[in-house]
């Protein structure tokens, strides 16, 4: 694995400055998230508002200003956002297609030891089945900036996911472009389509094992969960088993949303892997934990070398 | 753009057609929400033709003033109000409740004037803080009011006491909330249901100007939503608890229960 580069979230950190500092109706309202202690705002200082621990009221918020033309990003902790303040963003944000962007951070496992009232495995379920939404879950710190400044320029509300801690720089693929799944390596035999931080890394460690062995697998960063894009996914994932890798439970998530297309269209095998239908049980750093339960390039390997075997039995 | 102004005796008028308009609402197949909507009409109509800035030929005009229906089930009062005010035709309401229809039981931002759809309670005093909140960086001359009604029940939701804990905090003058205090939710008084007296007092100790009004008194009601203008008192949010009359006009369903829903089979007379 390569060096472990900045938090992602503060390198979106520094992009939302940019952005304040760039465009006068671009906000910073907090809820007492830490992320912006001892921050400089500069001239934009006025547009920085804390409200406090009350998440509901942040998602409200930021509705009547985006109703009143202003550009809100919204801080809290992704589980807050996915399920404490979830009807405030459907009604509120969502159904009326407010630009409002909902940063979160401590997603997935990233809380690590501070248990699962902290974990959010259920973020990108209850989020991605908002119309109107777009979720986007950023690889690494420089996808991160990337993603704010492209959420600034799109029309509607946008999720965007983020860990707590740092995570390996992707030295493969090509920038993020949101909307576009990024196919960092080809292969014939498989695809794994990967979705955050880990699952990519843990992805791309699986398709060096697999090669070992002569088989090709696909490694594809799948960061825009919604709006997918149906004609490219279909397209790589083409006559080939599918395997989907998030930190996240795997009902209704990533690897649902995957299952959900090409179940439409295009009758492969999906194999999803993810968090399955359990809370953690005891502590752990987030490396424990996504080992702990399952998120592993052995697990991917295993899965691919699988449906490489299997799935043409099955067919024929 | 501007409000009507108009006088008392026009302003009793004018609820009183308000309230005709939503016993005509009730009688259709579908029913409504009567007693809080009737509660609610001589509030609505001294903020429509009285106070509001609002140009029912622009309704999106940049410098209006913000009217948020919290208490979303009394929209059949706001309905027949923007309606009157010139928002939409008087006949459209009709409509109301059939299919296809933009006049649903909870409003929506089809509706003309309409600027948020609510009716899950509890959201509608946050959305007002955006909308003051948006205002603050306007010079005085442009800057915006922001009107929120909330029902009595209503503020069992936690979510109301997140917004009136930070309006103060954000300085926001230019916000003024009203609770349509009828004293009854579904199941019974709301004292008996979740006690929420003394609640001139839980508003005063969350750091907003109190006024303590008759909901029904049209020349109180204009007074203090006109003269809260900021700045009153510069960066205090304003409230009025508004004690009114669930089903206000109509004798048979006046402080009853039974008034705050009802399928009607007929016009019955509005005192």
């Amino acid at each position: 694995m390569s060096d472990l580069a900045r938090p992602p979230r503060e390198a979106y950190r520094d992009a939302l400055l940019e952005l304040m500092a760039a465009d006068a109706s671009v906000y910073c309202i907090d809820t007492d998230t830490g992320l912006f202690n001892d921050i400089d705002f500069g001239a934009s200082r006025e547009r920085y508002v804390n409200l406090g621990i009350a998440e509901q009221n942040l998602m409200g918020v930021a509705a009547g200003l985006a109703a009143s033309g202003k550009r809100p990003f919204v801080h809290t902790l992704a589980t807050f956002a996915a399920t404490r303040a979830l009807e405030q963003v459907k009604v509120d944000i969502a159904y009326n297609a407010l630009p409002v962007r909902i940063v979160c951070t401590h997603a997935g496992f990233s809380a690590g030891h501070l248990g699962p009232t902290h974990h959010a495995l259920e973020d990108i379920a209850t989020l991605r089945v908002l119309p109107n939404m777009t979720v986007v879950v950023p690889a690494d710190a420089t996808q991160a900036a990337a993603a704010a400044h492209q959420a600034n320029a799109l029309p509607g509300p946008v999720y965007v996911r983020l860990g707590r801690g740092a995570v390996p720089a992707l030295t493969e693929g090509g920038p993020l472009r949101i909307g576009t799944p990024d196919v960092i390596r080809t292969g014939k035999d498989a695809t794994i389509l990967a979705c955050g931080p880990h699952p990519i890394q843990a992805a791309l460690a699986a398709c060096d094992m697999l090669r070992a062995d002569g088989i090709q697998a696909a490694v594809v960063n799948v960061h825009t969960v919604k709006p997918l894009d149906r004609a490219a996914l279909l397209s790589i994932v083409a006559g080939r088993p599918v395997v989907t890798v998030e930190e996240h439970w795997t009902a209704g998530g990533f690897g649902g949303a995957i299952a959900e297309l090409v179940s439409e269209a295009a009758p492969n095998f999906v194999w999803r892997i993810g968090v399955d239908d359990v809370f953690a049980s005891g502590a752990g750093d987030p490396r424990w934990l996504l080992q702990r339960h399952g998120i592993t390039a052995q697990a991917i390997a295993k899965a691919v070398r699988t449906l490489s075997r299997e799935v043409p039995k099955c067919r024929s | 753009m501007n409000n009507p102004s108009l006088d008392r005796d026009a302003l009793a008028a004018r609820a009183r057609t308000i309230r005709e308009h939503i016993v005509a609402l009730c009688i259709s197949p579908e029913g409504g929400h009567l007693g809080g909507a009737l509660s609610l009409a001589d509030i609505l109509t001294v903020l429509y033709f009285s106070v509001l800035r609002v140009d029912p030929n622009d309704p999106a005009h940049p410098d209006r003033d913000i009217f948020i229906l919290s208490k979303g089930h009394g929209v059949l009062a706001l309905y027949a109000t923007l309606a009157e005010r010139g928002f939409f035709p008087v006949d459209e309401l009709a409509t109301f409740g059939q299919p296809g229809s933009r006049l649903m039981a909870h409003p929506v931002r089809a509706v003309p004037g309409i600027e948020m759809p609510t009716g899950s309670l509890g959201h509608g005093l946050s959305l007002a803080l955006g909308f003051a909140l948006a205002s603050r960086d306007r010079d005085e001359a442009r800057r915006r009011r922001v009107f929120c009604v909330l029902g009595d029940g209503e503020l069992q939701e936690g979510s109301v006491w997140e917004a009136a804990m930070a309006a103060p905090s954000l300085r926001l003058d230019n916000l003024v909330a009203i609770v349509d205090r009828n004293g009854l939710q579904i199941t019974g008084p709301t004292e008996q249901t979740v006690r929420l007296e003394p609640l001139v007092e839980r508003w005063r100790s969350f750091g907003w100007m109190v006024h303590d009004v008759d909901g029904h008194d049209i020349d109180r009601l204009k007074d203090v939503l006109s003269s809260s203008q900021p700045p009153n008192t510069p960066g205090t949010p304003t409230v009025l608890v508004a004690k009114t009359v669930k089903g206000k006009g109509i004798a048979a369903v006046e402080g009853t229960l039974k008034s705050h829903f009802a399928r009607l089979r007929k016009r019955v007379p509005v005192q």
